[in-house]
């Protein structure tokens, strides 16, 4: 079989491999100027931003992922643009398709596409692997044990606990006080531990990059480093009931000194409801499930937070370590039942 | 074969008009209300609302500011912008907050609330425990309504419950509406749904009983 009619589609007296070194200068034309202009005029904007190492990670990752996948479709999408171009039935000089051993299969293309699309998909595949544990956990939750930890020698311990359907924040460097809101300071590595005193809720801190499940009983730790300040939303990611939608808020990224003054100040100003809290401890015990639910400490062998999780440590918060270490699992209880 | 479509047709209507039928009432605070005066807004908290589907669930009722009568709703309709001063007749018992963190007064004006006259900001649930919460979690407004000691005489086991006659703490606090208009959702932080998972199902999560919302109005 000749080039000229062998070769459907081809024009006579073209080379055999003009149309593939086409459509090769083509598609790497259109990849890197592709890439280039994903890279650095919508990277930047790919959610959820780089508010923190978490964050920019994630927004890393997908864009190196996108950077990779441009190149597959827009070869897909220049070979069929190229087909449609050059070799369409009513272009002048263009021969009918024809059979032929070239028709039916080229072992070299085949097995220089094995190649390609095993070392693409693998290559992708040990990247995402690595990024989802580096660093520290990648805003990930690690349970009560992480492998994946911080370097930083100064981490802020905060503790998220879940009830349907709102979420509250207990700051055991600053007399184990709790918060409706969530702040925490610039440059600073935080320690998420997430639990639930009722059913499995999501702590989802979206433009931190931080996605904790929340289960009763369980101290889910994830870790981040802030580098940016502003505001971010929290919210449920694990369907909880009816409210679900609702389990939202906002929380904020202030400088260091900021949150030290707020620290210090609502540790103050909550001093008369902190004293009633159980004592801090990394899980909860409700006693029961209806209105006879008190909740209580479980202190059972965790002290609150480690030697490295000291950010802003008072006196008062060390003095809570040293009475939660030392205290019950139980605490005194009025009630009766409702 | 055209018998058996109409009945599923009439099955499908009919659930849907259920649900349509079985919203609640909204009680109106801005009919007759002169713009910039207060709104005084009355509820009771009762631990078995006596009326309705569900007559043995707790239950807010609210009173009309027209002619003063109780209605089993808790989509209150406010105005914008406006002071409301807020009175609740607690009937019901109590018991520990599954979270303490609820027992603190907050986005009130003053961030306090009294009880039988006397302010408070902070309720230490294990001593007097709280029968149910004033919660709206994106105001930041969180009062806990304290419970009553179901051991005395005049303890209200059907609502409407009366406040002249029967046992209950009257809680009276104030807020300020948002000039944002909206539907703003209000929730009580114990789970007082006893008999339902984690205490949080039936009466928690239905509309007219302990959910409801702030209909604010421009």
């Amino acid at each position: 079989m000749s080039d000229r009619a062998g070769a459907p589609g081809r024009p006579a007296g073209a080379h055999p491999l003009q149309d593939i070194r086409r459509i090769f200068a083509i598609w790497i034309a259109l990849s890197i100027v592709g890439d280039l202009i994903f890279w650095f005029v919508a990277g930047p904007h790919v959610p959820p931003g780089d508010m923190t190492s978490s964050a920019s990670g994630a927004q890393f990752d997908f864009n190196v992922l996108f950077m990779v996948a441009l190149p597959v479709i827009l070869g897909v999408w220049t070979y069929m643009g190229y087909a449609v171009l050059m070799w369409r039935a009513s272009r002048p000089g263009v021969p009918d398709p024809v059979g032929g051993p070239r028709a039916r299969s080229n072992l070299k293309v085949q097995l220089w596409w094995i190649v390609l699309t095993t070392i693409t998909v693998l290559g992708m595949f040990i990247f995402g692997t690595v990024e989802l544990i580096v660093p520290a956990g990648a805003g990930g939750a690690e349970g009560p044990n992480p492998i994946w930890t911080p370097t930083s020698k100064t981490i802020l311990p905060v503790q998220v606990i879940a009830q349907q359907w709102k979420f509250t924040y207990r700051y055991p460097t600053f007399g184990g006080m709790e918060t409706n809101t969530l702040v925490i300071p610039d440059n600073t590595t935080i320690a998420f531990h997430v639990t639930s005193l009722d059913v499995i809720h999501s702590f989802w801190a979206y433009q931190l990059g931080v996605k904790i499940d929340a289960n009763p009983g369980v101290d889910d730790i994830g870790y981040t480093t802030t580098n940016q300040l502003g505001r971010f939303s929290v919210r449920c990611n694990e369907l909880c009931g009816i409210w679900h939608g609702a389990m939202w808020d906002f929380g904020k990224v202030v400088t260091k000194s900021q949150f030290m003054r707020w620290g210090e100040a609502t540790e103050r100003a909550h001093a008369d409801n902190t004293k009633y809290l159980p004592p801090f401890a990394w899980t909860y015990v409700p006693t029961a499930n209806t209105t006879t639910g008190v909740t209580v400490a479980n202190t059972s062998g965790q002290a609150p937070f480690s030697k490295v999780q000291k950010y802003g440590a008072t006196t008062s918060a060390k003095k809570t370590l040293k009475n939660v270490v030392t205290a019950t699992s139980t605490i005194t209880t009025g009630g009766s039942t409702g | 074969m055209l018998g058996l479509f109409a009945v599923v047709a009439f099955l499908v209507v009919w659930t849907a008009m259920s649900f349509v039928a079985t919203e609640p009432a909204t009680v109106s605070f801005i009919k007759g209300h002169s713009p910039g005066a207060p709104v005084h807004l009355v509820a009771q908290t009762d631990g078995a609302v006596g009326t309705g589907a569900h007559p043995t669930w707790v239950s807010y009722q609210v009173e009309t500011p027209q002619s003063r009568k109780w209605v089993h709703t808790t989509l209150w309709q406010l105005p914008a912008n406006t002071r409301i001063d807020v009175t609740i007749y607690q009937f019901d018992s109590g018991s520990p907050l599954r979270n303490q963190q609820w027992g603190r007064v907050t986005g009130t004006i003053g961030n306090s609330a009294t009880i039988t006259g006397t302010t408070f900001q902070v309720v230490n649930s294990y001593q007097h425990t709280v029968g149910h919460t004033f919660t709206v979690p994106t105001l930041g407004i969180n009062v806990p309504l304290r419970g009553v000691d179901t051991s005395k005489k005049g303890f209200c086991t059907s609502g409407p419950c009366n406040p002249k006659t029967q046992l209950h703490h009257t809680v009276t606090f104030s807020f300020k509406t948002p000039k944002l208009p909206g539907n703003y959702r209000f929730q009580c932080f114990i789970p007082c749904g006893a008999g339902h998972y984690a205490g949080n199902g039936g009466p928690m999560q239905t509309l007219g009983y302990m959910g409801g919302f702030l209909e604010v109005q421009a």
